[in-house]
Formats: structure tokens, sequence, C-alpha cells
């Protein structure tokens, strides 16, 4: 074993890593069939798919949450056993879950000492697992306090604990989930700052992603998975983005949807000077001004956190103002409750979907009709009339492509980009007069966040206002007129969208004004 | 007359039996913190301590030892956490449902056992108060502190142990993470299950003890449902100690004071409805709790059955 086979981490390398014929089934579902899957010393392999193509049940096989059906892993061509997260730690696997598995009330040090021995048996020794934490950081460029509080981190700050929680346990291979779904750009660049010097160092990466440009930036291969199949694998440098999405979708996909010029008219929702608290009480909003026209779209770019949460809050009336007005179509509605903002037609598609966009455990049809139920013709006195609101969801079904088995199937059943369906139909067919839309396409694959894109386009068309809330710049560019960027509860510029790039939201994102940088 | 509260015999008697009365709530308390530090909440207290009363008591009983009479009741208290760490961990129950049904069925089994065994009420002669010699003979302190039984002292020095393990070894670090966040310990390689299981197993054999001090230390009897409530206090204590052990002591002091209080008021026939007095413990914790509310979180993954992958 020569000097070179070290990481500088100290541990060896791990050459080449081999995914064979791995086939995983659930209940009804193939989630994985046959997949071939190999990751080398020395390079980023991206995975690309859309939801449910397989990618994270591939790679929780690979990290011993799931057991494979069939299938075997080869470690520099040795097959290994892994059934537990404890056996692919042991064998030099490392993951960074998309969701990070930190314990926000522990230090750095506890969330790194979690679950290793320590060199004090019984007891903890977490000032030597500090000082290691430090080593590390030196030697991989990653700036971290050991003894701060994971919930005193920024998301960014979080992301490089994960990554140090690998290398501590001696990853020689990282599987990175999705880690710049929560970054600004600026971030996802020194992420790859780290991922490349990682590469450079001999360690192996899998990077899984749906951003397109960001894959063929850093990676050296690419792998897609569609319906748990392995599609193929290329070189990146042979490869164009329009060939990855078309492999991924597995079909021709429209790249930017066609916004078209819409006039704008007066405008319809006017924010003005408001301020609120958040749920940590600290200041959530301070002092925000915005105003929406009919037939615009509002983009609001920020990182997760920044205040977009209390914003929708504050408008659709479940969050109290501390100070400011909320005026919709001239009249101030601040204070008002939020049904009787729901009279006056404003809609809101609310971040969580899961959680304040739908009740899990209500069918289609009466999830269709939550904001609306207490109006004719749903419900008349009280009673529900039962028979209009199984004909409105069928139409509804039928009129936004909601795949469900039935208006009876329970809404926890369907995909995520189905439970967004319903939700959108739920807000667009009361024609609104204003939408806040928040994170609208979190989660939801291409097709989906295509479609979806789509009818907000279309209610622009319509001349509805439309505040958009999104953490995905991508989207933000796509689809807004004009960008605001909320930074610690405030707004830092408003940007028309042909004077919009994303280095300049990335800077006002993190707090700086390009003027100043 | 009020007066009488005020003599240095009584306010002595007062704090001496607070301190003698705070025993099975520490026991209970500090066993349900680490159940709850890990996640699982536990409604099963009191009827584990009925159970663990009742088997020390008639194994104190019929052998004359005490000390046989309390490993029964940890035994027992332990069998009962076994159980409870079935139903929730492996067939993720809901929890607060199924230590309901724990109660119950204490409440139910030590009476009938009861019943079966014993049939009338009768005494045993308990831990005996220990004499140390030169402190217990301080004036005043010692009749606080050092002329209370061998429990007194467990229960105090469980404080600061709980206090340590949960702070300062791995283990404690593991129990923390797992009513934190259990899938971030699941994917370290922490076994979740185990230690729920732990900590449940743990608690039950703590409730055990809890009621042991009751049965053959400080009371010497058993009766159906003699408990009355004391368990669900002691998960109350829990809340109000903010999960902390040293937050639980406080709690238990509080409460056991103002108990010892009313029982003395009773004692001296201070004219006030002995209805109210009774209430005065109950209604100081509901005032406490809803003063401290907001200032306190639970563990984030308290009473969340743990399931891995979505």
């Amino acid at each position: 074993m020569t000097e070179t086979d070290k990481l500088p981490s100290g541990r060896d390398r791990i050459q080449s890593l081999e995914m064979r014929g791995i086939t995983k089934r659930f209940p009804g579902v193939l989630a994985s069939d046959h997949v071939n899957f190999d990751v080398k010393s020395g390079e980023v392999h991206a995975l690309l798919g859309e939801n449910g193509a397989g990618k994270s049940t591939l790679m929780k096989i690979l990290y011993g949450l799931y057991h494979p059906d069939e299938g075997e892993i080869l470690i520099n061509g040795k097959p290994v056993r892994i059934s537990s997260p404890n056996d692919s730690i042991n064998l030099g696997i490392g993951m960074i879950h998309q969701h990070f598995m930190l314990v926000q009330t522990m230090t750095v040090a506890e969330n790194v000492a979690l679950g290793l021995p320590s060199s004090r048996g019984v007891l903890t020794d977490l000032d030597r697992v500090s000082k290691r934490i430090i080593e590390l950081a030196n030697l991989y460029g990653l700036k971290i306090d050991p003894s701060a509080y994971i919930w005193q981190l920024s998301v960014g700050q979080q992301q490089r604990v994960e990554i140090i929680k690998a290398l501590y346990r001696g990853a020689a291979l990282l599987i990175l989930d999705e880690p710049t779904a929560v970054l600004t750009p600026q971030e996802v660049d020194e992420l790859f700052v780290i991922m490349n010097q990682m590469v450079r160092d001999g360690h192996g990466l899998v990077f899984i992603s749906h951003k397109l440009h960001e894959v063929v930036e850093i990676s050296q291969r690419i792998s897609v998975l569609r319906d748990g199949r392995m599609i193929g694998t290329r070189l990146t440098s042979e490869t164009t983005k329009q060939d990855l999405a078309n492999w991924m979708v597995g079909r021709e996909v429209g790249f930017t949807p066609d916004r078209g010029l819409v006039e704008c008219g007066g405008p319809r929702l006017e924010i003005k000077n408001i301020s609120c608290g958040s749920d940590r009480g600290t200041p959530g909003l301070r002092g925000v001004s915005l105003d929406v026209c009919s037939g615009e779209i509002l983009g609001i770019a920020g990182v997760s956190g920044n205040g977009q949460r209390e914003l929708a809050e504050t408008i659709t009336g479940l969050r109290k103002t501390t100070g400011g007005h909320v005026i919709l179509e001239g009249a101030d509605i601040t204070g008002f409750d939020p049904a009787a903002i729901t009279d006056r037609m404003l809609s809101y598609i609310p971040e969580e979907r899961m959680r304040d966009g739908m009740i899990k455990d209500f069918t289609v049809a009466e999830n269709m009709i939550l904001r609306e139920h207490e109006k004719m013709p749903y419900s008349r006195y009280g009673f529900l009339n039962l028979r209009e609101i199984s004909q409105h969801a069928d139409a509804l079904i039928k009129k936004f492509h909601v795949k469900t088995p039935s208006r009876e199937t329970h809404a926890k059943n369907l995909s995520g980009g189905n439970i967004q369906k319903i939700v959108l139909a739920r807000e667009i067919f009361r024609t609104p007069r204003v939408i806040i839309a928040a994170q609208p396409t979190r989660g939801l694959d291409i097709g989906a966040t295509e479609y979806v894109r789509d009818q907000l386009l279309e209610q622009r068309k319509q001349g509805v206002a439309i505040m958009l809330i999104s953490e995905d710049l991508d989207e933000i560019l796509a689809l807004s007129d004009r960008i605001a960027v909320i930074y610690e509860g405030q707004v830092m510029d408003i940007v028309p969208r042909a004077e919009a790039t994303p280095a300049k939201l990335g800077l006002l994102m993190a707090g700086v004004h390009p003027e100043a940088a | 007359m009020i007066s009488d509260l005020f003599t240095t015999t009584v306010l002595i008697g007062i704090l001496a039996s607070g301190i003698r009365l705070s025993t099975p709530y520490l026991f209970a308390a500090i066993g349900e913190t680490f159940g709850q530090k890990s996640g699982v909440l536990n409604l099963g207290v009191e009827g584990q301590m009925l159970l663990g009363a009742f088997a020390s008591f008639y194994v104190a009983l019929t052998t004359g030892n005490l000390w046989l009479g309390l490993l029964t009741a940890m035994f027992v208290g332990a069998l009962m956490g076994l159980a409870m760490a079935y139903v929730t961990v492996n067939l993720h129950a809901e929890q607060g449902i199924s230590g309901i049904g724990f109660y119950l069925f204490g409440l139910g089994m030590s009476d009938l056992l009861f019943q079966k065994l014993m049939g009338t009420v009768e005494t045993v002669k308990g831990f005996p108060e220990i004499y140390i010699p030169g402190l217990s003979d301080i004036p005043g302190i010692g009749k606080i502190f050092f002329s209370q039984n061998i429990l007194v002292y467990l229960a105090y020095l469980l404080v600061p142990l709980a206090w340590f393990v949960l702070n300062k070894t791995t283990l404690g670090l593991k129990i923390r993470s797992v009513g934190e966040n259990p899938d971030a310990a699941d994917s370290l390689g922490v076994n979740v299950a185990r230690i729920r299981y732990f900590t449940i197993i743990l608690g039950g054999t703590l409730s055990g003890v809890a009621g042991a001090s009751m049965s053959i230390a400080l009371l010497n009897v058993f009766q159906q449902n003699m408990t009355s409530g004391l368990g669900f206090i002691a998960v109350a204590l829990v809340y109000f100690g903010a999960w902390s052990p040293i937050g639980v002591l406080g709690g238990a002091l509080l409460f056991s004071f103002i108990n010892s209080l009313q029982l003395w008021m009773q004692v001296l026939s201070i004219p006030i409805p002995s209805d109210i007095a009774v209430m005065m413990p109950y209604v100081v914790t509901i005032l406490v709790l809803v003063a401290t509310v907001s200032k306190v979180r639970a563990p984030s993954a308290l009473s969340k059955p743990f399931e891995r992958g979505d």
C-alpha cells in the first residue's frame, strides 16, 4: 500500500464500489429493478432521476437502511454485506441526507460523537472529539466551531457538520442526497469547491440532484434512473442537459415555460411596512413593503427561514402582525381572520402541502372542497351536498389530470405531484383575485413541476396577482416578472426580471448589496 | 390555630416529612425522565407503582425480608416496563393510550392480588430510620435530613446520578439523541429500539421502587389504589422539571412540602376544610405548570413511535 492510497483523514481509499443487479420490492412497487451502479475513487458520479425513480432507495440500500431483495455490493472487487448503517460506516461509506440528520439541541461535537465509542469508556470525550473535528476541518477547508449548537448554524454550516460527521467516521465514499436543494448559489459554489477537493484527495462521491446544470458542472459521470430501472450511464463530457432531461422523464421536455407578455394592471395586493414575530420569538418580518399587480408574478427569493413563511402567513391571516397593513384590492384586511380573507378571493398554496395544504386522511373529494365547503352548492344550511361534491371532484380530477384511483381515495395515498394538483385545483378553480404560492414545486418531479408552473402562468394570463415564494432560484427566474429578495425579515431589493442574474440574487440572498460587494 | 404552624417543632416536622414524602415522586419521576428523554411518554407509572407497592409489601409480609420485597418490586416494575416497551417500540402503539391501559392493568391487578392473597389490610415493619452518629443529633437539621430511611437517601443519590448519566456519558448522549431526532441517531448506528427498551424498563424498575417506598418505607401498609394519582403527578413533575433531574427534584420538593404542610394542618385541626387542604398540592402544581409552560421545550420526538424510512 503506497502513501497515495491513503486519504487525508488517514483512511484507505475505496478504489471502486459496485452495486450489481440490485432489486428491491415494496408492496405493489418495484422500487429498484436489477440496477447496476458503480463509483470510483476520485470521481463524482451523479445520480439523476425524478421523484420515485428509485434514487433514494438505491442509496438507502448502499447505506444499509434498506435490504435489497436481490443483488450484491462489491468494494474493491470483493463482495460485502451491508445490513445496517453501522456496517456501511465501518466499510467507509458516508451519507449526507437531504434532511440533515442532526440533533438541533446538541452541539456540533455531540452530534459528531453520537454513536461512536468514547476513548473514556462510558464517559463522553467531547474535548478530544472537538480537537479531531478542528483537525479534519483544517484538512478539508471546512470552517466549523465544535462547541456551537446546531440550531445556531446556517443551513450551509449544518451541511458542513454532516460532511465532518462522515469524514470523522472515516468515510472514503460519500453519498450526497440533494445537497444543493437548500443552499444559496454562493453556498453551492462553496460546496462544489469542497467536493472538488475531496475528489482530488481520492474520495469517491455520489451526487444526487435533479438540477441538471449542477450535475453537468460537478460530475464526471452521470447515471439516470427512471421507474426503478437504470436508463444508462454516460460521461458528463458526452451529454447535454436536454438529453438528460428527456431520459429522466422519458419524453421531450420543454425547458423554459413560455411566459408571454401580459399587461400589468393596478396593484391588487399591497403590503405596507409589515412586521411580525416568528415561532422562535425573534422578529420574523421587519417592515416589509411589497405590492403585486394584476397579471404579475412577484417572485420572493431567499434562503429558507428568512421570513418567507411569516410573509405568507401574515397575508393569509394565519399569523398576527405587530405593525403595518395588508391591503387587498384597496381594502385594509390587516387582522382579518383567514376565513374573511379567503372570502375576498385570496387563494393560498401553502409551503407544507401535507401539513397545511390538505388533510391526509380525508378523501380527494373532501380535500377539494376544504376551502369552500360552507358555500353553495357544496353545502346548504350546514348539510353537505354529497352529490354536488362528488361531481365537483370528478370534474376537477379530470380538468387537472389528478392521477387517483377514485375521488374516495385518501389523499395520503397519492404522490406529491398529485397532492399538489389537488391543492392547485382547489385554489384555482374558485377564480381567485390573488394567489400566494409558497414553494409550489418543492419536491415535485419534472413533469409535475412543469404542470404547476404552467398553471400559475395561465392564472397570470387571466390577470390574477401572484406572489411566488420559492427557494428555487431557477423557478423564480423562470416565472417572475419582478423579484423581491428577502433576508432576515427584510426586503433587500426588488429587481425586474430583465436585470436579475443568479449571481446578483445570490448576493442579495446572503444579505449583501451587490454595489457594496 | 394557624399560629400553631409556626412553632419550631412543627416546622421541623413539616420539613422532615416533606423530604420523606418526596421519595416516591423522585423515583418515579426520574424514571419517567429517562423515558421521556428518549422520546417515550409512559402514562402507566401509576400502575407500575401499585404493582410494585403490592409486590414488595406481600413479599416483605410473607418472608419478613424488606430487601427481597424491594427486589421483587423492581422486578415487577421492570416486567411492566418490558411489556410497555414491546407495545410502544415494536408495535408502534399510541403511547398515551397504552400507558393508560397499563395504569388500569396495574390498578386492577394489584387490587385483585390483594383480595386473593391477603383480603384484609395488614401492616409490616418497614425500612427504619437510620441513625447516623453525630449528624442525626444536630438540632433541627439532624431531624430533617439525617433521620430518614434508606430509600430516602437512595432517592436523593439518584438525582445527581441521573443527571450525570444523561449529560456526561455516551449512553446519555444516545438517550437524548433518540428523543430529539431518532432518524439522526439511527443513521449513526444508534439502536433506537434498544435505547428505548432500556429507558422504559429502567423507568418501570424505578416506578416499582417508588411503589415499594410507599408500602414498605413510608406508610407500611398496602391498600387498594394507595398511590391515588401520585404516579400521574410524577409524570407532571417531569414537565415541571423541564426534563432535568435537578428540575424534577425541585418540583418533587415543592410538591411534597405543600403536601406535608396540608397534612400537618389537618393534624393540628386548623379550621380549613380537609378537601381544600388535600387539593392544595394539585392546585399549586397546575399553577406552576401554567407559569413555566412556555419556557421549556419537550424532546422533539416525545411520544412519536420510530419507524425507519419512508
